[in-house]
């Protein structure tokens, strides 16, 4: 039962237990995937609702989609550059929004009254699988963005200023994501479980401003997780001189 | 699929990887085309629409009011010219008036210059025919005296 079973021997804290779907001999977490496709349903009927009907004078929904929109060409125009931000601002506004409500969704949305035979249900972005992949798929994106834009000389990167770079730029690659994904992955868990063990001890008025610190601490990682995103892409389209 | 047991379960974890990793890359991929079609394409166009629009109307009253500014000068300068102008037709008008003033008194000077010469000279020719006939008469008186004087003697 959990990692933390000497501490609080009486805790119901379910951490690292999961609620397993056998898919052919593909094992995956179903709680992971539950709580994400809730969280994408709802950011989609946002963003449909809200784009249904656009006028030049907006109203309502349309309002807060413009807000967001213009929040995520602003990232990712001052990250990436004029030249190509076009390009890659669905990918880090996608990352942001998917980041930011599946961390607001985990701390807002009361899960545990759910039960699940195995594991709980929480936010997304606290299993180190979707903080990974999230990650990965930036690396993946920063390498097509350097390879397409400059073609080989994409590789020019590695010995800039002085060839001297080459092994650091090397472990930089391995370390971004790294560091990416455990940085998300450790602030979101950490959140859910300060607040789970708050609960747990003091269940008054304690743990509320620890859940506001959380929320707080969700939206700056989306957004620290989208910006650095757009800045590893932007480092790899960058032309030196 | 490789599982990591980095916290001692036999099975599951904090670090327990598996097909969830690429199932939600692939989920994340979709989800970047299906928000690129519904929210970022659409919503991007209404706004770079909208600066457009901002942007068309900002230079159009821009234009607008060099226009407004060019016709400004324009008429002050119509403005200036008209009252030179007037200054011009007024220092006119004066200039003739005292000229018609200074003519008309000339004339009027002259005229009766004229008629006193005229007086004057009637005055004499009168005054030297009254001397005339009084001294003619005078003469008679002096002879008829003389006659009488005479004649008593």
């Amino acid at each position: 039962m959990g990692f933390l079973p000497f501490v609080f021997p009486f805790a119901e804290l379910e951490v690292g237990q999961h609620l397993y779907w056998q898919i052919g001999n593909l094992r995956i977490h179903g709680q992971v995937f539950m709580t994400s496709w809730l969280l994408i349903g709802a950011l989609l009927a946002l963003v449909v609702i809200g784009t249904k009907k656009m006028e030049r004078d907006p109203k309502g929904v349309q309002n807060l989609l413009e807000f967001l929109w213009d929040y995520i060409r602003d990232l990712a125009r001052t990250q990436i550059g004029e030249k190509v931000y076009r390009d890659w601002m669905p990918f880090i506004g996608t990352l942001f929004l998917f980041i930011f409500v599946s961390n607001w969704g985990g701390a807002l949305v009361p899960w545990k009254l759910i039960e699940l035979p195995s594991g709980e249900l929480g936010a997304p972005t606290a299993d180190i699988n979707t903080t990974v992949a999230l990650a990965l798929l930036v690396s993946l994106s920063y390498f097509y963005a350097g390879l397409s834009n400059k073609g080989l000389r994409y590789f020019e990167y590695y010995v800039h200023p002085t060839p001297i770079m080459l092994p650091f730029k090397i472990v930089e690659d391995f370390t971004k994501p790294l560091s990416l994904s455990f940085r998300l992955f450790g602030n979101i868990l950490a959140d859910e479980l300060v607040v789970a063990v708050l609960v747990f001890l003091v269940p008054l008025v304690l743990p509320v401003p620890v859940m506001f610190l959380g929320l707080f601490t969700s939206a700056i990682q989306a957004l620290i997780f989208a910006t650095l995103a757009a800045y590893y892409i932007g480092e790899a389209v960058e032309e030196h001189h | 699929m490789p599982t990591l047991f980095l916290f001692g379960a036999s099975e599951g974890g904090l670090f327990d990887f598996d097909a969830t990793l690429p199932l939600m890359a692939v989920q994340v991929v979709l989800l970047t085309f299906i928000l690129n079609a519904l929210f970022f394409k659409p919503v991007g166009k209404v706004v770079e629409e909208r600066e457009d629009y901002v942007n068309t109307s900002r230079a159009e009253a821009k234009k607008k009011i060099a226009e407004v500014e060019r016709l400004e000068t324009e008429l002050k300068d119509q403005l200036k010219e008209a009252r030179l102008e007037a200054q011009k037709v007024i220092l006119e008008a004066e200039q003739d008036s005292e000229n018609l003033y200074k003519e008309a008194l000339a004339l009027a000077t002259s005229e009766a210059n004229a008629s006193r010469e005229k007086a004057r000279r009637e005055i004499d020719s009168q005054r030297d025919e009254a001397l005339n006939q009084l001294k003619g008469e005078a003469d008679n008186l002096g002879d008829l005296i003389i006659e009488r004087l005479l004649a008593k003697k």
